[in-house]
């Protein structure tokens, strides 16, 4: 029986990005907060320190910052027609544990969705007819427009002090930016950061090929910022640990550097670490949620009342407990019927490889975020007409690092071991550089999420089911837009180059990105989504999802990061502008 | 004041006490709360801890010798550097498997076990450890039957050549265990003995790193990310330094 504790005015479940920026909010309106967080508390003199962050096996290969499948997994199959099986060790997306979530280990890339992405649907069968898209392609558009995000967006790049160069301030186009973006309302709070010899071999061939590179937007800054919340970050540098790392220089953003000791200075707010909220209870009603129930490390059960219940969890875990609570009406494949776990998308990466003849190209040195990027071929950047797919993605060199257990480039056709390997290593580490595309991922009929009927968590609860492969749409992309890249590696004067475009079917075991949305999905329309324009449950007007990728309707050819961080804040907004002075359905 | 309560043993005291060889999971940590500043307390990072030569930990001395002789065959010593004995990987090996991978620490193993595809990921209950020892076990009794009742080290390098070349290909059969997999696992962890940082038993004097020109743990390239098209001048550094700083006796 759970033992109940006094009554606060906000639960939060999951004190990552979203969790830390509504706990802020909210707590500066003088609100009682308290933040459930299944991990533990991190910060950087304890956990990542300069002294050992540096630990590839540690931190890269054996995973120490990460969610422990024991703790939390799912279950994972191709199609309907197959048993899924348990994630029994994360490797193809990498969810985050503990204080500051993903926000710790993700990599700093910065993007903001183009305007056409927020309406996917009507714009796309504006220009190309209905017909275009597949019967099964369940893309939708989203329920707020790109410039009623802007000043979110804005808002939550200046908390992170991004580096970038703009190439749209308010309809102006800016010489060195993205000339493809939508417009800013201002500069990036940063300059770009430095480029390194592979970058500008780039970016020059690109060039030449009549495309337009810029620096890649990187929340690994350039140089030393305090942002609005008096949090001073400091300068990258370059150190090539980034990616699965946490950042000891303090200056990559998280919720740690950006955040946290604000937050932490409220004595209305207080977080709860290493609990798991195992359920969202209901009144008799089912209409109005009265709190949560969370089991800590002792296997103690407690029971947290709140009026305001936010879901700020990783996606996944939103869409489980979203259902194990019983709020919305489950997805059903079969009939179309039904929101929560509909439309669960992904990102369709791929890369090409370049080895370069007698060049030092000093590949460790790098950020999460380094490096030049084209943008021609993102969204609806480029006519499709004829092409048979839709969509797109970003392209260039963004390469993270040379971390050598896992980068090691070799020529084709090199043994994978002996003595022929060793040589080919050693010859190729400092010449070879890898090219990627970061491309969407429209939603389908058959993607989904729902509660696995054989395996279960340590609580004894359903493991979350994803069923999901990459559809002919998303492939036929892959193969052209690493095709553009090919032809811009070519261009790089290559000894050898091997273009790997994505391939079916998707194989949960080889890591592509952990941008995994949608499951709770917002919307304009109750019966293609869970929540409204607000982040607002439907349902229970007192649940909130606000801003994790879980409410993407499909995922765009971009990180999701930005667009999580502008939701965020625009739910906080409209919580604490709307909601609070009359709590009840926003829509 | 900072106000933190704990409903067991702080987490850090738990860390430093438990974390004797190894980096230590978040599951043996406690449940708490913070309120009203950051809970920062000194002395409670959980840095690495050295691995130290000395006696086999995990492998008996027939299976280290065993994989002693196979790691130098994966990574052979040559006159660019070190093997891959040479180089400690099968001490890193050893370590590894006596440790928390060794024991699939923090994986999901609840049962049922069934055979999935390949892209839902390995399936089988065994741990890393249980699998290095029926694997070993397999290939040492292969041996025996194929090569006059010989082991692994005894053998030519031609032939141990040969016979790792059967297990990556799967053309060679072992008793109860998928030979490729077993191969897979072998050189995936060699190749991370080889490559990690020294702190863990591989990569004895950075062998690997000055082998491919990677500088280790410095962490500041400030000064050298446009100096396009030039070698980075220091040499490797690792997270306990480098041997040349210490004092010699």
């Amino acid at each position: 029986m759970a033992r109940k504790l006094p009554a606060k005015d906000v639960v939060i479940i999951g004190l990552g990005w979203t969790g830390s920026i509504l706990a802020y909010e909210l707590a500066k309106t003088g609100l009682n907060v308290v933040a459930i967080e299944r991990g533990p508390w991190r910060d950087t003199a304890t956990d990542f320190p300069p002294a050992y962050a540096q630990d590839e096996l540690r931190y890269a290969v054996r995973l120490d910052l990460f969610l422990r499948p024991e703790q939390q997994t799912l279950t994972f199959r191709n199609n309907a027609s197959q048993t899924a099986m348990p994630i029994r060790s994360f490797s193809g997306f990498l969810p985050g544990n503990g204080v500051g979530g993903a926000g710790i280990h993700w990599n700093g890339q910065t993007w903001r969705f183009l305007p056409t992405d927020f309406q996917l649907r009507s714009h796309l069968e504006e220009r190309y007819g209905k017909d275009a898209l597949p019967a099964d392609m369940t893309i939708q558009d989203w329920p707020v427009s790109y410039d009623e995000l802007e000043p979110y967006y804005d808002r939550f790049e200046k908390l992170c002090g991004t580096s970038g160069k703009a190439g749209n301030i308010r309809g102006q186009k800016q010489a060195g930016g993205n000339p493809f973006e939508g417009w800013r309302s201002s500069e990036y709070p940063t300059p770009p950061l430095k480029q390194g010899l592979g970058a500008t071999l780039f970016a020059e061939a690109a060039r030449k090929t009549g495309h337009s590179p810029f620096p890649q937007p990187a929340s690994n800054l350039s140089q030393a910022y305090v942002n609005p919340l008096g949090v001073k970050l400091g300068q990258c540098t370059y150190c090539g640990f980034c990616e699965r790392f946490g950042c000891g220089n303090y200056a990559k953003a998280s919720p740690q550097t950006c955040v946290l000791p604000a937050l932490l200075r409220f004595p209305n707010f207080s977080a709860q670490t290493e609990s798991e909220v195992t359920k969202i209870n209901l009144d008799s009603t089912g209409k109005r949620a009265t709190g949560v129930t969370y089991v800590d490390t002792s296997g103690e059960e407690w029971e947290q009342p709140a009026d305001i219940v936010l879901m700020c969890a990783f996606s996944f875990f939103n869409v489980q407990l979203m259902l194990l609570s019983g709020i919305g009406k489950p997805y059903d494949p079969q009939t179309g019927q039904g929101v929560v776990g509909r439309n669960y998308a992904y990102q369709t990466t791929s890369s090409v490889s370049v080895i370069l003849k007698d060049k030092i190209l000093n590949p460790f040195i790098a950020t999460g975020a380094h490096g030049m990027i084209i943008d021609d071929y993102n969204g609806d950047n480029f006519d499709h007409t004829g092409l048979g797919f839709v969509g797109g993605g970003y392209m260039g060199f963004g390469q993270t690092g040379a971390r050598p257990i896992q980068t090691r480039p070799v020529p084709k056709g090199t043994p994978k071991w002996g003595a022929e390997w060793k040589k080919a290593t050693a010859e190729t580490y400092q010449r070879a550089c890898s090219l990627a595309t970061h491309a969407s991922s429209y939603s389908y009929k058959d993607c989904y999420l729902d509660l696995d009927p054989t395996y279960k968590d340590r609580f004894g609860r359903p493991l979350l089911r994803m069923t999901f492969d990459f559809h002919d749409n998303e492939l036929m992309m892959s193969a052209y837009l690493t095709d553009r890249l090919a032809d811009i590696a070519k261009a790089m004067d290559p000894v050898e180059i091997t273009a790997s475009p994505r391939k079916g079917p998707y194989d949960s075991t080889i890591y592509q990105t952990t941008h995994n949305t949608g499951g709770t999905v917002m919307g304009a329309d109750p019966a293609t989504s869970v929540l409204n324009r607000y982040c607002q449950s439907w349902d229970v007007h007192n649940v909130f999802v606000p801003g994790g990728a879980s409410v993407f309707p499909q995922n765009h050819g971009y990180n999701p990061t930005d667009t999580v961080g502008a939701l965020a804040y625009w739910a906080a907004d409209a919580i604490r502008t709307r909601y609070l002075k009359n709590p009840g359905p926003l829509v | 004041m900072n106000r933190i309560s704990s409903s067991g043993p702080s987490r850090r005291l738990l860390l430093t006490s438990a974390a004797a060889f190894f980096f230590v999971g978040t599951t043996l940590t406690r449940a708490r709360t913070l309120v009203g500043s950051l809970p920062w307390e000194p002395g409670t990072a959980t840095p690495p801890v050295v691995v130290r030569p000395g006696p086999w930990v995990f492998f008996t001395a027939d299976e280290a010798a065993m994989v002693e002789a196979a790691v130098d065959r994966l990574i052979p010593p040559d006159n660019r550097g070190p093997g891959g004995k040479e180089a400690g990987c099968a001490v890193f090996i050893d370590r590894q498997l006596a440790g928390p991978y060794g024991r699939a620490e923090g994986l999901y193993t609840r049962p049922p076990f069934m055979p999935g595809a390949a892209t839902q990921g390995y399936q089988l209950p065994d741990s890393p450890a249980a699998r290095y020892r029926t694997g070993l076990r397999a290939l040492a009794d292969y041996i025996k039957d194929h090569f006059a009742g010989k082991s692994f080290r005894d053998l030519a390098s031609d032939d141990q050549d040969t016979l790792l070349k059967g297990l990556e290909s799967g053309s060679i059969v072992l008793k109860g265990v998928k030979s490729a997999e077993f191969f897979a696992l072998l050189l995936a962890n060699t190749q991370e003995g080889f490559f990690a940082d020294p702190i863990y038993g591989g990569n004895r004097d950075m062998a690997s790193w000055n082998l491919i020109g990677f500088p280790g743990a410095r962490y500041d390239y400030r000064d050298w990310v446009e100096r396009h098209n030039e070698a980075y001048p220091l040499p490797p550094v690792s997270i306990m330094g480098r041997s040349d700083w210490t004092v010699k006796e």
